[in-house]
C-alpha cells in the first residue's frame, strides 16, 4: 500500500507472513464482513465463526505445535490484529489469543495446558479475561471478588464487568482475592452459580460482546489455580504489555483501513464541480494522517520486535498504547469528517471504525493510567541515576577526604 | 455569572419549560431513543403550554417573543440528553416553517403555521441531495409548472424530520438552466402522491428520523410556491444564518448538560481511594473545559444579539457555528474519558451524547464550509446582503444586451476607486475590458489581455451586478471562473456594491 510514501515493514516481508495475511484477507472478507450485520444485531460473533478462524489457524497462532498450535512468533499475531482491524473486523480475538492462551502457556501447568489450549487454537474453547469489577478498573488492585480456600476446592464470589468475550467465552481467567493476595483461577462457565449477564448495548465494537460475570458461591477446583496463590498482580503486570501493543496495533490497522477507505471517497465524491481531494484542506488532512501512519509503522513494529524478545518494557509498551490509540482516535474523526453527512451514517465502515476507535483509550488501562505508568518509569529511572551520582560523589569525597 | 441577555421573563419562562422536559421527556427520552421515533403527543403538549411559535405572529397562535426566548427554548431542549430530539423541533420552528413565515403567502401561512406552534406539525427542510451537499447550489430536483401544479422530480437525501414529519420546504430547481437563480422553495406535503422515502441508520441522533426522500411525477399546487420563483437561494442564504445561530447555542447548550452529568458523575466515582474529581489531571480538563464553554457561549449570545437585533451577521453567525460544533466534539470527548469504561455504554448518557454531538460540524453547513465563508468574508472582503422579504422586483427574463451591461458597468466603474490592474470579463462571444491602471476605470469591449480574466454567462453576469448572485457561490459552483491576478479579481466587489 501506497509505496511511495510507505517505508517496507520488514517484519512482515517473508513469504510465510504474506501468505499468512492473504488467507487471512480472504478469509474475513467471504467469512465476516458480509455477516457484520446480523453480528451487530446479535451483539456477539456466533461460536461458529471463532470455530471457522480456528481451524483456518488464525487463533493463538504462536502457541507451541505440541499444543496444537502454529509454532509461529508473535509477529503473526500482530500482523493478524491488524489485518482484521484493517477490514473493519472487530470481535475478541485478541483478548484470546493475546491474553488468555499466553497466560495459561506461561503459568499453566501441564494438565491445564494440554486441556486448554488445542482447544483454544481450534476454537472450540473461547477464553475471556475478568480483572475489572463495578468498583475496580483503573485501580485493580481494589478489586472485591473473594475465593475462600476450603481444602479442595476455592469458594468464588463477586462480579465482573465489562468482560470481553465474556458472552460468547466458555472460560474465564479471572483475578480473585485469595488469602495471600491476588491470583488467578481458571474458572469454567458449566460451574455451578457462575452466571453471565447480557451483552451490553455499547457505542461501537457491537459484536465484540461486553458483560458482567456473577459468581456466588462458585465452586472451584483447587487445579484450576493459575500458578501460584497471590502472584496473580505480578503475573498479570507482566503481561500487560502484550496486551497494549496489541491495543496499539489494532488501532493502527483500523487506522489504516480508514484512511484507505477515505482516499477512495474523496477521489469519487464531488461538491462545487470538483473531487473532495482537489481543496488543500483535504490533501493536507490526509498527508497528516499518512505521516501519522508511517511514523506508527515504524514503532510499532519496533515494539512487536522487542516483544517477540520479550524486551518490551511496562512503561514503552504504555507508550506504544497511549500514542496509538489517540492517534486512531484523532485520524478517525478527522477522516469521518471528510465524508460529510454519509460519515454520520450507520452503513459506512467509517461511522462504525470512528465508534469503536473510542474505547481504545479507556480499556487495557485508560490514556492517564498509561501516563500514569510513564512517569513513574521516568522518575524512578531519574532517582536512580541520581542516587547513583550521589553515592560516587560521597565515595570519591570519602576519597578525597582520606 | 451575570446575565446580559436574560430577564426575569426569560428565567421564568425557562424554569416552566424546564419543568415540562424534566417532567415530559427525560423519563421517555431513553425509550424514544430505543424506538427511534418521538411520540407526537409531546410536541402537543408543548404547544398547548405555550412552548412553541415563541417569536411566529400572534395571528397564527405565535406569541411574538424577542429572539432569547428561542435561546432559552433551543438551550433548554438541549439538556435532555438526546440530540435526536431537540433537533426534530429546532427544525420545525426555526430551519423550515421561518421560510413560509418570512417569505410565504398569507395562503400558506393559514395552512402551515398555527399547527407548527400547535404542534400538531413537524416540518422538514429539503436542501441536500445524495450528490449536492455543500455544494447547495449544484440540486437537481426539478419543479415543473404544468398549469395549477408544479410537477417535482427528483431526490433529497439526510432530511430530518423526512419520514415521521408533514411537510417538507423543499429546495427545488424551477429553470434548471439559471443557476442559483433558478431555484425555488415549495412546500410539499409528507404524503402527497409520489413522495417515498427510507429511513437512514445513524451513529447518532436515534430519536430523529433521518429520510432519503424521492419525489416522482409529485403535483404540488402552484400556490406551495414560497415567494418569488428564482429567489429561493437568496432565501435561503438568510435562513441559513438563523440555522447556524440555533445549532450554535445547541451547541453550547449541550456542553453545558454534559460538563454538569461529568462532574456529577466525577464527585461519586473513586479510584484509589479518593474520588476522581480529586485527581489534578481531570481537574485541569474540567476547568479548561468550563472556560472554552463560557467564552463560547458569550459569543453565541452576542450573536444572538445581533439576530434579535436584525443585523444580518452572516461572518458572526458562521463563527458561532464553526466554533460551538468543534468545541461540543472536544467536550464529550472529554467528557466520556472522565467515566472510564461506561462511558463507552449505552446504558450511560455520555455514550449518547458523544454520538450525538459528532454530527454538528457537519449538518448546517460544514465546518469547513464555515472557514471558507469566513475566510471570503476577511480575506477577500466578500460581504452578503441579506434577502428582504417579499418586495423584490422579479429578475429579468428578457434580451440581454451587451450595450445595458456595458452601461451599467461604466457607471459603476467610474464611480468606483482604480483597481489598480486590467481586467477582462469573458462572456463567450463578447467582452469587457477595464483598465484602471491610471486614476480611473475605463470601460471597454476591446479584446485585449488582461491580467486577470473572469469568465461567466451573462445571465450570472447580471444577476452578480444585482447582487442577486453571491459573487463566493458563483466561483465555488463554477459559474464564475476566474484566471490570472486573483486579487484583482477581489477588487470585483467594489464595482458592484
Ligand atoms: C468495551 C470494553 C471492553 C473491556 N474488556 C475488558 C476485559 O475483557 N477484561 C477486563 O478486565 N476489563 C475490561 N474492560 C474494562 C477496562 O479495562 C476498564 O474500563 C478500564 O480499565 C477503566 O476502568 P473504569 O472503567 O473503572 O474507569 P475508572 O477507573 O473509574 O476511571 C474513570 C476516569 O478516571 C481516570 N483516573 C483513574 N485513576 C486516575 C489517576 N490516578 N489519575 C488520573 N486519572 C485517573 C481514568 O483514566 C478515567 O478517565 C473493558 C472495558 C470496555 C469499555
Ligand atoms: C443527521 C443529519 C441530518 C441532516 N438534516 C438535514 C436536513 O434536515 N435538511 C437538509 O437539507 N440537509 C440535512 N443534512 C445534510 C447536511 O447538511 C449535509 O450533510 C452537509 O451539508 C454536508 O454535505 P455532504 O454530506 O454532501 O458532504 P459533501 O459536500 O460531500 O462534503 C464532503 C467533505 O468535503 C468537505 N468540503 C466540501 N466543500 C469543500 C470546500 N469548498 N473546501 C473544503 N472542503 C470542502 C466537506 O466539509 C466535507 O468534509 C443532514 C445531515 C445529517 C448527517
Amino acid at each position: 500500500m501506497y509505496h511511495n510514501i510507505a517505508i517496507h515493514r520488514a517484519l512482515y516481508a517473508s513469504d510465510e507472513h504474506q501468505m499468512v495475511r492473504q488467507a487471512l484477507i480472504d478469509f474475513l472478507k467471504k467469512e465476516a464482513i458480509p455477516h457484520q450485520e446480523k453480528w451487530e444485531k446479535e451483539k456477539c460473533a456466533p461460536k461458529a465463526f471463532w470455530r471457522k478462524m480456528g481451524e483456518q489457524g488464525f487463533l493463538c497462532m504462536d502457541i507451541p505445535q505440541e499444543y496444537g498450535g502454529g509454532g509461529f512468533d508473535f509477529s503473526f499475531n500482530a500482523m493478524v490484529l491488524e489485518e482484521s482491524r484493517r477490514l473493519g473486523i472487530d470481535f475478541g480475538q485478541a483478548v484470546h489469543s493475546d491474553i488468555v492462551a499466553p497466560y495459561i502457556l506461561r503459568y499453566g501447568t501441564e494438565a491445564q495446558k494440554q486441556h486448554y489450549l488445542p482447544k483454544m487454537v481450534t476454537g472450540e474453547l473461547i477464553g475471556c479475561i475478568g480483572m475489572t469489577e463495578p468498583s475496580a478498573g483503573s485501580d485493580l488492585k481494589s478489586l472485591k471478588t473473594t475465593a475462600l480456600d476450603m481444602g479442595d476446592y476455592y469458594l468464588v464470589n463477586g462480579s465482573k464487568t465489562f468482560i470481553t468475550n465474556g458472552y460468547v467465552a466458555d472460560f474465564v481467567c479471572c483475578a480473585v482475592r485469595t488469602d495471600v493476595g491476588i491470583s488467578l483461577l481458571l474458572m469454567d462457565k458449566e460451574l455451578e452459580g457462575f452466571t453471565t449477564g447480557q451483552p451490553f448495548d455499547k457505542i461501537g465494537i457491537k459484536y465484540q460482546d461486553t458483560c458482567e460475570l456473577f459468581f456466588e458461591d462458585v465452586k472451584v477446583p483447587k487445579d484450576n489455580l493459575l500458578g501460584e496463590e497471590g502472584m496473580g498482580f505480578k503475573y498479570m503486570m507482566a503481561d500487560l504489555p502484550r496486551e497494549r501493543i496489541g491495543i496499539a496495533v489494532e488501532s493502527l490497522g483500523s487506522a489504516i483501513g480508514v484512511l484507505e477507505k477515505t482516499l477512495q471517497y474523496v477521489t469519487e465524491r464531488k461538491a462545487f464541480g470538483r473531487s473532495i481531494a482537489d481543496f488543500q484542506n483535504t490533501q493536507f488532512k490526509l498527508a497528516d494522517c499518512a505521516a501519522e501512519v508511517q511514523v506508527y509503522q515504524a514503532f510499532l513494529d519496533r515494539c512487536i520486535e522487542l516483544q517477540m524478545q520479550h524486551q518490551l518494557s511496562t512503561e514503552q509498551a504504555s507508550i506504544a498504547k497511549l500514542k496509538a490509540t489517540e492517534m486512531h482516535g484523532k485520524l478517525v474523526d478527522e477522516c469521518l469528517q471528510l465524508f460529510g453527512g454519509y460519515g454520520f451514517i450507520w452503513e459506512y465502515d467509517v461511522a462504525k471504525a470512528f465508534a469503536g476507535a473510542r474505547v481504545s483509550r479507556i480499556y487495557g488501562g485508560t490514556s492517564e493510567i498509561m501516563k500514569l505508568i510513564i512517569s513513574r518509569g521516568l522518575f524512578k529511572e531519574f532517582y536512580r541515576a541520581k542516587q547513583k551520582e550521589l553515592a560516587f560523589q560521597s565515595n570519591t569525597n570519602t576519597q578525597l577526604n582520606k | 455569572m451575570i446575565d446580559y441577555y436574560f430577564t426575569e421573563e426569560h428565567n421564568m419562562f425557562r424554569e416552566s419549560l424546564k419543568t415540562f422536559l424534566q417532567k415530559e421527556v427525560v423519563p421517555n427520552i431513553d425509550q424514544w431513543e430505543e424506538d427511534r421515533r418521538i411520540p407526537r403527543s409531546v410536541w402537543k403538549k408543548m404547544g398547548e403550554q405555550g412552548f412553541l411559535g415563541l417569536s411566529y405572529p400572534e395571528k397564527y397562535g405565535g406569541l411574538e417573543l424577542d429572539f432569547f426566548f428561542d435561546v432559552v427554548f433551543c438551550e433548554e431542549t438541549s439538556k435532555v440528553f438526546s440530540g435526536g430530539f431537540a433537533i426534530t423541533q429546532t427544525v420545525t420552528q426555526y430551519m423550515s416553517s421561518t421560510y413560509i413565515a418570512k417569505y410565504g403567502t398569507e395562503a400558506l401561512k393559514q395552512k402551515y403555521l398555527p399547527g407548527v406552534i400547535s404542534g400538531d406539525l413537524i416540518a422538514s427542510i429539503g436542501i441536500t441531495e445524495p450528490t449536492a451537499g455543500s455544494d447547495a447550489a449544484n440540486i437537481k430536483t426539478t419543479a415543473t409548472l404544468e398549469g395549477d401544479y408544479y410537477v417535482v422530480n427528483g431526490s433529497k437525501t439526510f432530511i430530518t424530520n423526512g419520514v415521521y414529519g408533514d411537510f417538507i420546504v423543499t429546495v427545488v430547481k424551477t429553470d434548471p438552466k439559471a443557476g442559483p437563480a433558478g431555484v425555488s422553495l415549495l412546500v410539499i406535503d409528507r404524503n402527497a402522491e409520489g413522495v417515498s422515502a427510507s429511513k437512514l441508520k445513524k451513529l447518532g441522533w436515534h430519536a430523529s428520523d433521518t429520510a432519503e426522500l424521492a419525489f416522482d411525477h409529485v403535483k404540488v399546487p402552484k400556490e406551495n410556491l414560497i415567494g418569488q420563483e428564482g429567489r429561493g437561494f437568496y432565501y435561503l442564504m438568510g435562513g441559513l444564518q438563523l440555522e447556524r445561530l440555533v445549532g450554535a447555542v445547541m451547541g453550547y447548550a449541550g456542553c453545558e448538560s454534559a460538563m454538569e452529568y461529568t462532574l456529577q458523575y466525577m464527585s461519586e466515582r473513586e479510584a484509589f481511594g479518593r474520588s476522581i474529581n480529586k485527581f489534578q489531571v481531570l481537574r485541569h480538563r474540567m476547568a479548561q473545559l468550563a472556560t472554552e464553554i463560557e467564552s463560547c457561549k458569550q459569543f453565541v449570545l452576542y450573536c444572538s444579539r445581533l439576530h434579535n437585533d436584525n443585523k444580518y451577521a452572516v461572518k458572526e453567525c458562521s463563527m458561532a457555528k464553526l466554533l460551538a460544533s468543534e468545541l461540543s466534539d472536544k467536550v464529550m470527548y472529554q467528557c466520556l474519558q472522565m467515566f472510564g469504561g461506561y462511558g463507552f455504554m449505552e446504558e450511560y448518557k455520555m455514550a449518547r451524547m458523544y454520538r450525538d454531538t459528532r454530527v454538528g460540524t457537519i449538518g448546517g453547513g460544514s465546518s469547513e464550509i464555515m472557514r471558507e465563508i469566513i475566510a471570503k468574508m476577511i480575506i477577500d472582503d466578500v460581504s452578503y446582503q441579506s434577502a428582504s422579504s417579499n418586495s423584490e422586483t422579479p429578475s429579468t427574463n428578457g434580451e440581454i444586451n451587451l450595450d445595458k451591461i456595458l452601461d451599467q458597468i461604466k457607471q459603476r466603474a467610474e464611480a468606483a476607486s482604480p483597481i489598480g490592474n486590467t481586467l477582462k470579463f469573458d462572456f463567450g462571444k463578447e467582452q469587457l475590458y477595464i483598465d484602471g491602471t491610471a486614476d480611473k476605470n475605463v470601460v471597454s469591449t476591446e479584446n485585449k489581455e488582461a491580467a486577470c480574466l473572469v469568465e461567466s454567462s451573462f445571465e450570472d453576469f447580471l444577476a452578480l451586478t444585482k447582487g442577486e448572485l453571491n459573487p463566493m457561490g458563483a466561483v465555488m459552483s463554477g459559474k464564475v471562473k476566474i484566471k490570472g491576478d486573483m486579487s484583482v479579481a477581489m477588487k470585483l466587489q467594489s464595482l458592484f456594491n
